[in-house]
């Protein structure tokens, strides 16, 4: 289950949206015009099980998301989703890894004060003993060119 | 039946009689003979492993992935609190002020060591940079990658941090860190083959208890390592999995 934004918790004038995520759950989110710089040097790294749901994450995506690992150990990833994703980026990411491929992308992710960030992201499925466990997705730094690039695609996208 | 140890390239020279020391230790622990040999470069190493002729190996984290998913060697160790990480560092002088800075086109000096060379890649990322677009220079190792950039024939030099902080200080008086990675997770680790998979846990055990006593926390010492720590096989598939994504 995956709770609204608290609109206490944005700092700053912000917008409305109603997000429809994967599993067809609603959610409420609230978001700034507020960009947070990639940290230099740093991976953000999670894992989740077969349905998206976070199951380790690390410091580096604590700090960035602005939840505490409580609030995401359990939680869908999609407590990052930000209204200007289009939804067939997120379908393409999971229609690619469930046939046990590599999928990467840059990602708008938003922030639990309503904030952002943009990330090259790269997710792969878990296989051990040959059987798919889960995904594991790693974030870095993208290009500037590369986020102009993907403003400019995830306009034309639902 | 001799058992054959190798150590990744990419060893510190100042360790070099440290891992006779640890050899010598681990034969007579284990009762095991192993024979310690070096290979020069990676590539060299890739081939005896390909060629079954290594039973136990302090291993490259980018050679996991054929080690464990290939060969099926198992992890036993990593010394505690050390992971990898790269520095990406150019001249004193030089006019880049961080990593957006690099053009395309830039000379990059490097080192054959696979793991750092891909982290190196991906802390250049945000400037549009790639192997593609660079001239990279190939140096045997980091103290020529320093003298690159002293010597002003390369724009920036990527780093294992490690060595870079090994460096002397006069040298690294003539350079400047544009950016160190802060990964954690990727790490070198000791792993053991087939044909001693048997003797994984007399392995894993005694290494684990090396720092608990006078002689092996010497062998350690002389291996610059407080102690060993345990790796379990999800761990090391998980780092595996984590340097798949970061080869994207």
């Amino acid at each position: 289950m995956l709770k609204d934004m608290n609109p206490d918790d944005v700092v700053g004038d912000y917008e409305k949206s109603v997000l429809t995520l994967h599993g067809n759950i609603r959610r409420t989110v609230f978001y700034t015009e507020q960009e947070i710089p990639y940290p230099e040097g740093k991976l953000i790294v999670s894992r989740t099980d077969l349905t998206g749901v976070i199951t380790h994450v690390n410091s580096s995506f604590v700090e960035m998301s602005g939840y505490t690992k409580d609030e995401l150990i359990g939680a869908p990833h999609s407590i990052l989703r930000h209204p200007a994703m289009p939804s067939a980026a997120f379908k393409d990411l999971w229609d690619t890894i469930r046939n046990q491929c590599k999928w990467q992308g840059y990602v708008k992710n938003l922030r639990k004060d309503g904030a952002y960030y943009w990330v090259k992201a790269v997710v792969i499925p878990n296989i051990r003993n040959g059987e798919v466990v889960g995904y594991t997705s790693v974030r870095r730094k993208p290009s500037r060119k590369k986020i102009e690039q993907s403003i400019d695609l995830y306009s034309t996208l639902e | 039946m001799t058992n054959y140890f190798t150590i990744s390239p990419d060893f510190s020279p100042d360790h070099l009689s440290g891992w006779y020391i640890f050899n010598t230790w681990l034969q007579k622990i284990t009762n095991e003979p192993i024979r310690l040999v070096f290979y020069d470069n990676f590539e060299l190493q890739r081939e005896a492993i390909e060629n079954d002729c290594i039973d136990l190996i302090y291993a490259n984290p980018f050679d996991a992935a054929m080690l464990v998913r290939h060969k099926g060697f198992k992890p036993l160790v990593k010394p505690d609190g050390y992971s990898d990480e790269a520095i990406i560092a150019v001249h004193t002088s030089s006019k880049y002020k961080q990593i957006i800075d690099l053009q395309p086109g830039s000379s990059i000096a490097t080192t054959d060591d696979p793991d750092i060379f891909m982290m190196g890649l991906i802390l250049m990322e945000p400037a549009e940079l790639d192997k593609s677009n660079v001239e990279l220079i190939a140096c045997e190792n980091y103290i020529l990658v320093a003298k690159q950039l002293i010597q002003g024939s390369a724009n920036a030099g990527i780093f294992f941090a490690e060595a870079y902080d090994d460096l002397s200080n006069m040298v690294k008086k003539q350079l400047r860190i544009l950016v160190r990675s802060q990964i954690d997770i990727i790490h070198h680790s000791l792993m053991i083959g087939p044909k001693l998979l048997e003797k994984h846990r007399l392995f894993q055990e005694a290494l684990l208890e090396m720092a608990g006593n006078e002689k092996g926390k010497a062998v350690l010492e002389s291996l610059g390592f407080d102690r060993w720590q345990i790796v379990n096989e999800e761990e090391m598939e998980f780092m595996i999995d984590l340097m798949d994504t970061l080869s994207s």
